[in-house]
């Protein structure tokens, strides 16, 4: 999974990424399914924050702020 | 159709709520959402304000309550915490699915965004399956219209199979359809009859197996389906909960144990993905309905949030706006402040001049006068006229912001520095709710799940200044700082207090980092947070709901710990030991401490005194000062500046007082707050300790350095 996808963090800002699997578990795995983050979900990453870490998503309609932590644990394919 | 035919197994769950009802006629119905879909908004419209607990708007910390009458039946609405799910991951979503499962309300209203409608719709279906008594309410229906986005009502009852009704709760649009739907589920009216979330062939097949066994334990008391699906995905918490609320200990039941076995055979997939299924199935469902009944017209519709915020959390301008902001919010409060309390005050004034000829027209003794007029009385007028006007000023503007949707994009820029003091990003959020009462501050902290990272935004609530606090660091900088630079003095002090908070957020800072290393190792925990969109703030309800909700609770909080206060410390004032007044004998022994600090006996032991209330640590100086023999009349800050001159007050004292009111221990509220949310009598010292013992060192830091460059 790792080869072919890239994690959500380095998903340049503007562009679009489609989601192909995640490798967050327990409570992480559990609040990135209620955000909407399963397979083929359509993530635009909107901007970074001043400092750069965190990223804005868009997610299923809401924008969404990730710690490169969380989103590095989301494997998207370039849309 | 009353609750005491429930009342034995769910009585716990019903006294967790405090479910205010008269009678078992009562009809009870709960408001669920996600956060930032107008949820408390639909609150307040439902039930004209009339609600137990004070609600912070755009957070609902704590569930606020409040009721309506439909057809002369009292309808009481119990506001649940925003949550994104009833999967509980933290305890604000426990809450909300122990009460929709257990608290058996006699219909649930599930507010939806309709400009976020395909996110919400997870929540809304997940709501569907634990229970059949729902009303849909599509909230900001005019921001859906503003935006272009169709929303087809009627195509959503039909897909969702219950009552779905669209408001735009700020103007009172669809309420009353909205109560009469209420009405209608909660007396069995209408039947609904949900939809059924269609899950993967293997996970149908799993839930047959389990259903019927389930529903010969449950017996009708909650929903099977709902059961065997948290049985599925292990949710351990729902599983406690049912055995706390139902007394069922699903795991334990034999019966259960073989279908349970051959279920789990069925899904067959490690313990990590269990959820995926069932949630996938979930929004995949709420993103088919989504398309059937939601058309965009313009795909461009969020331009206008992406714009502003490319301002507003962009590298250059995001902090520096940020500042600004907040500075202008000072500013404002100090200028407008002014007027308003100096007429207060020479109100109180002649007041006092009238109480005073009446005590000596009915011939009172003078100790009476004194106690009641000058002891009591002086300490309110001084609590009201100097607390009310800055405070009726502020929470309208800080709620402005909370409103337009600012605060999480102030979280967005600042987290950077939270992950790297080991803190969780929404301590920004619980940072802001205390600077308008700590306490508040301190329920909000619920919304970080990590306990950890919970407790580090419990001990550090305290370092920024709440309304209480405010007219303190406003007076000092105002008549020390500021004095005489004519046109700039509000702008200095304004800076000045800007000053003051950026260092309480450094120390916040700091002292979560030390904490991370030391008493509560960790890492950060996951961090999730939505940057709503840019709402359009309702002023006029903003005015009333912070002068009403926010204003007075603080002020009447205030008032009735400064009557008592006045009266202790007119009777320490006024008891000898010697030649020696109590009051005397106790700010000497503090003496020498308090000037190591920069400060002197008085004031230190004006802030023991003023445990209690931050807001009478002033008046308390006040009165002990003048009880020394001067007594003035102290009907503008110009006289008080001169009566601390008097008492020997320099800047030096001026700064320490400020640092030492940004860094102290909680008052008496936020204390037992702190020691009923963290349950443990430990970390409420620590809360204690931590904040005083950082306030000491500064101030001695501050004071000792300045003496040896000799600066005073």
């Amino acid at each position: 999974m790792t080869e072919k996808f890239i994690p959500l963090h380095l998903l340049p800002t503007g562009s679009f990424g489609k989601v192909k699997g995640l490798t967050a578990l327990d409570s992480m795995r559990r609040r990135m399914l209620d955000l909407g983050l399963i397979n083929d979900t359509l993530v635009e990453s909107l901007r970074r924050s001043p400092s750069g870490d965190p990223t804005a998503y868009q997610i299923r309609g809401a924008v969404i702020a990730l710690r490169s932590e969380e989103a590095s644990n989301v494997f998207v394919e370039i849309a | 159709m009353g609750l005491t035919n429930q009342s034995t197994g769910f009585a716990s769950v019903k006294e967790m709520f405090q479910v205010k009802t008269d009678s078992p006629d009562d009809i009870v119905i709960a408001l669920a959402g996600n956060p930032n879909t107008g949820k408390s908004t639909v609150f307040n419209s439902l039930t004209g304000l009339k609600q137990h607990t004070g609600n912070w708007p755009g957070k609902t910390v704590t569930s606020a309550q409040g009721n309506f009458y439909y057809r002369d039946r009292k309808v009481v609405v119990v506001d649940l915490p925003g949550t994104y799910s009833l999967f509980a991951n933290s305890e604000d979503e426990e809450i909300a699915r122990d009460f929709i499962c257990f608290g058996k309300p006699h219909a649930t209203v599930v507010v939806l965004d309709s400009t976020c409608l395909e996110r919400n719709l997870n929540l809304a279906l997940q709501i569907l399956e634990a229970t059949p008594n729902v009303v849909i309410c599509i909230n900001f229906l005019d921001e859906a219209v503003r935006k272009k986005i169709k929303v087809d009502l009627a195509k959503l009852t039909d897909l969702l199979g219950v009552t779905v009704i669209g408001t735009n709760a700020r103007d009172g649009v669809g309420l009353q359809e909205l109560k009469s739907a209420v009405y209608r589920v909660a007396v069995g009216d209408t039947v609904s009859s949900p939809m059924k979330i269609k899950y993967t062939d293997q996970t149908e097949k799993a839930l047959a197996l389990l259903e019927d066994p389930i529903e010969k334990v449950v017996d009708g008391r909650i929903n099977a389906r709902w059961v065997a699906l948290r049985l599925l995905d292990g949710d351990k918490t729902f599983l406690e909960a049912l055995k706390r609320y139902l007394g069922f200990d699903l795991l334990q039941n034999e019966d259960l144990a073989g279908p349970l076995q051959k279920a789990g055979e069925l899904v067959n997939s490690d313990d990590a993905r269990k959820r995926d299924q069932i949630v996938s199935s979930i929004v995949k469902q709420a993103e088919g309905i989504y398309a059937n009944a939601v058309v965009c017209e313009n795909h461009q519709h969020n331009t206008l949030d992406r714009k502003i915020d490319n301002i507003l959390t962009s590298k250059r301008w995001g902090i520096p706006i940020m500042l600004a902001l907040l500075g202008m919010v000072f500013w404002i409060t100090i200028n407008g402040a002014n007027v308003p309390s100096e007429l207060l005050a020479s109100a109180f004034d002649h007041l006092e001049k009238g109480l005073t000829s009446l005590f000596m027209a009915w011939g009172s003794p003078e100790w009476l006068h004194s106690i009641l007029v000058l002891g009591v009385f002086k300490t309110l007028a001084w609590v009201i006229s100097v607390m009310l006007p800055p405070m009726a000023i502020f929470f309208p503007l800080f709620t402005l912001l909370e409103d337009l949707g600012y605060l999480p994009r102030v979280a967005f820029n600042l987290d950077h520095f939270f992950k790297k003091a080991c803190a969780h990003g929404k301590q920004v959020l619980t940072m802001c709710m205390g600077f308008g009462c700590n306490a508040a501050g301190i329920i909000s902290c619920r919304i970080i799940d990590s306990p950890r990272e919970r407790l580090i935004a419990i001990i550090t609530n305290n370092l920024v200044p709440c309304n209480g606090r405010f007219p303190i660091l406003i007076a000092l900088s105002s008549i020390f700082i500021a004095y005489k630079m004519g046109p700039f003095q509000s702008i200095i002090a304004a800076l000045s207090i800007l000053v003051v908070i950026v260092s309480g957020v450094t120390l916040t800072l700091i002292i979560s980092r030390i904490l991370s290393k030391t008493i509560l190792k960790g890492l950060p925990s996951s961090f999730t947070l939505e940057l709503p969109p840019y709402r359009k703030p309702q002023v006029g309800r903003i005015i009333i709901r912070s002068i009403l909700d926010r204003t007075m609770f603080v002020l009447t909080r205030a008032i009735i710990v400064a009557a008592p206060a006045g009266l202790v410390i007119w009777l320490m004032a006024n008891s000898f030991v010697g030649d020696t007044s109590i009051l005397n004998y106790c700010a000497a022994f503090l003496d020498s401490f308090a000037r190591l600090m920069g400060l002197d006996g008085f004031i230190l032991m004006a802030f023991i005194l003023g445990l209690p209330a931050n807001e009478i640590v002033i008046p308390i100086l006040i009165m002990s000062y003048m009880s020394q023999g001067v007594m003035l009349e102290l009907d503008s800050l110009e006289a008080m500046r001169q009566l601390f001159l008097d008492n020997g007050w320099t800047w030096l004292t001026a700064v320490c007082t400020m640092l030492f009111t940004l860094n102290h221990w909680p008052c008496g509220t936020t204390l037992l707050t702190i020691r009923k949310e963290t349950q443990s009598l430990k970390w409420t010292l620590y809360s204690f300790l931590i904040p005083t013992i950082t306030g000491i060192v500064v101030c001695i830091i501050v004071a000792q350095t300045a003496r040896l460059l000799e600066l005073v």
